[in-house]
């Protein structure tokens, strides 16, 4: 039988909601698999996830868009969030930022058009005595340069297009 | 990745789970009296006393309890609960479960900042061996009827949920908005049970403390300000990272041992915080006189003032919940203002009414964030008002 992404998406919102417990706590745990898992939080699976908890939508939606590492729009592959707080800042975070946009041809805010990355700003992600910091996914890059960027970003590229022979992407096994 | 520890910790020299143990040998009232005579306060920031906040929950008559570890660090320049999390998370623990036994509560809860996200595992393991010890779940060291077990919850990247009320209300999975206060969450938290919040790094303490003696912790720092405290430090200063300090020491004294003699200005608290400029480098760290959560931002004489100011506010424009007029349009306003100042177009009127409306907002928002927002903004201009007046916006600053 032909499993749709969506009755996918279905089956492991049920199982999340489950697993965290059933109740409105279980939310925010729930929506964060989703992020991770699919990269973007649909309006179906929003209704899916009010309907588990027997909650209005809106009261769903109202927590995605709080919170940044929650997103209703499809986000990249790889999420690059570049530390833009003062101690960061003062080490020289415009440069590196200048770096990652011209890598990427793409702007902060931005995704790329394969949808393999996304440019983001974070606010302090406490690495303030090794700037310029920056996270890609959950990973932590410290005391990076403009000429870092080309290996960090080759660093994720290892894992898709030409390189999929050799590495497969996580979510295909 | 775990930063530059500076010098040997006091967390490595308590015997593991020795705090613990003299904790389970007391009855509970006794712990919380030790944790009182220590003086300890809350490391996050705030300053409230710990012992209070203990003694408030074990009051309070509810079956469930909660012990929350705050280890939502978003405090721009503040890294020290992450170097305390990497190296010595079984004591963090180790004070969850005395604080735990000291209240009657069964559950313990860690919120952990999104941005950690890859401590987590380390965290999850240490979780699982205290268990497989006997340190966490029934019966904990053979001490009949005492239960307790320590879940990990992660953040989404919001600053404000380091307020222990947005906390709680992101916990029960909401929006982080802040609560009104009271009532506290010692008396309605997590669920509308008591609830104590803590620091990561009050926790770890709590454990040093019921391992070493409330005298051992009394006898440092001033009368005020009891115990030893971290600092992350960093800026423009030869030995960045986090380092242990007495309770008390001067902000010169500080500087000496990092290597930032020729600091221009200190920005003590983090964005939140305030800026000390060089002639008030005798002032201590101490809640009776600067109080921090331990974020020191070294500025060095290069820094343009202005341009600090900026980056702050860009910060509080993000972060603010949206919720109070007074954080969520004072904050908009403020960066404005900044942006005339920087364009050099700003009456000195204009820059009166922009402090009127900081002090406005230090008294009528909802939260600290709201209320602190404008403290960095109004010290800048309080101590460098002749860096931010009458610019030439065709000169780049620094170079005129």
């Amino acid at each position: 039988m032909l499993v749709t992404e969506r009755d996918r998406v279905k089956e492991d919102i049920v199982r999340w909601v489950e697993q965290y417990g059933g109740n409105r706590s279980a939310l925010i745990p729930t929506l964060q698999e989703l992020q991770r898992k699919y990269s973007q939080i649909t309006d179906f699976a929003m209704q899916v996830v009010a309907d588990a908890l027997d909650i209005h939508p809106a009261e769903v939606y109202g927590v995605v868009s709080f919170y940044s590492f929650l997103d209703h729009r499809p986000k990249g592959k790889f999420v690059i969030r570049l530390c833009r707080t003062l101690s960061c800042d003062m080490q020289g975070k415009d440069r590196v930022a200048r770096q990652l946009e011209n890598d990427l041809g793409i702007r902060f805010g931005e995704t790329t058009p394969d949808g393999k990355f996304t440019l983001e700003w974070a606010n302090c992600i406490g690495m303030c005595d090794q700037g310029p910091a920056l996270l890609v996914n959950e990973q932590v890059f410290t005391r990076v340069t403009p000429e870092k960027v080309h290996d960090i970003l080759e660093g994720c590229r290892r894992t898709f297009g030409v390189y999929a022979l050799e590495q497969k992407e996580e979510h295909l096994v | 990745m775990n930063g530059t520890l500076v010098g040997p910790l006091t967390f490595g020299s308590v015997e593991p789970n020795s705090g613990l143990k003299n904790a389970l040998g007391k009855n509970r009232a006794d712990v919380i009296a030790d944790i009182s005579a220590s003086g300890i306060k809350g490391r996050g920031g705030a300053g409230f006393p710990t012992g209070v906040k203990w003694n408030l929950a074990a009051a309070a008559k509810d079956d469930r309890k909660f012990v929350v570890c705050n280890a939502d660090e978003g405090e721009p320049g503040t890294f020290k609960d992450r170097v305390i999390l990497s190296e010595y998370a079984d004591l963090v623990f180790e004070g969850m479960t005395i604080a735990g036994y000291a209240i009657g509560a069964t559950q313990g809860i860690v919120y952990l900042r999104g941005e950690y996200s890859y401590l987590r595992a380390l965290l999850e393991a240490v979780l699982e061996k205290r268990r497989q010890q006997n340190l966490l779940g029934e019966d904990i060291l053979k001490k009949k009827g005492f239960h307790f077990d320590i879940a990990i919850r992660m953040g989404s990247g919001a600053y404000v949920c380091g307020e222990e009320t947005a906390l709680i209300e992101s916990l029960e999975g909401h929006r982080g908005e802040p609560r009104n206060r009271p009532p506290f969450p010692v008396d309605t938290g997590f669920m509308g049970h008591p609830t104590v919040v803590n620091n990561v790094e009050t926790l770890a303490w709590a454990a040093c403390i019921l391992a070493k003696g409330p005298e051992w912790f009394k006898k440092i720092g001033t009368e005020k300000s009891t115990g030893l405290k971290l600092f992350s430090v960093s800026g423009d200063c030869a030995r960045p990272g986090v380092y242990e300090f007495p309770m008390g020491i001067t902000i010169a004294q500080l500087l000496k041992e990092v290597g930032g003699e020729n600091a221009k200005a200190v920005q003590v608290g983090g964005a939140s915080g305030r800026i000390v400029p060089a002639k008030e480098f005798e002032r201590t760290l101490a809640y009776e006189d600067i109080p921090t959560g331990g974020s020191i931002i070294v500025l060095g004489p290069q820094r343009d003032m202005l341009h600090v100011a900026r980056n702050f506010m860009e910060f509080f424009v993000e972060e603010s919940c949206g919720q109070c007029t007074p954080c969520r349009e004072g904050t908009q306003k403020l960066l404005e203002g900044i942006e005339l100042l920087e364009q050099g177009k700003c009456s000195t009127r204009y820059l009166h009414e922009l402090c009127a409306l900081g002090e406005t907002m230090q008294l009528a928002s909802k939260c600290g964030l709201g209320q602190s927002a404008p403290n960095a903004f109004l010290s800048i201009v309080q101590h460098f008002r002749e860096e931010l007046m009458g610019r030439n916006n065709l000169i780049p600053a620094g170079k005129e």
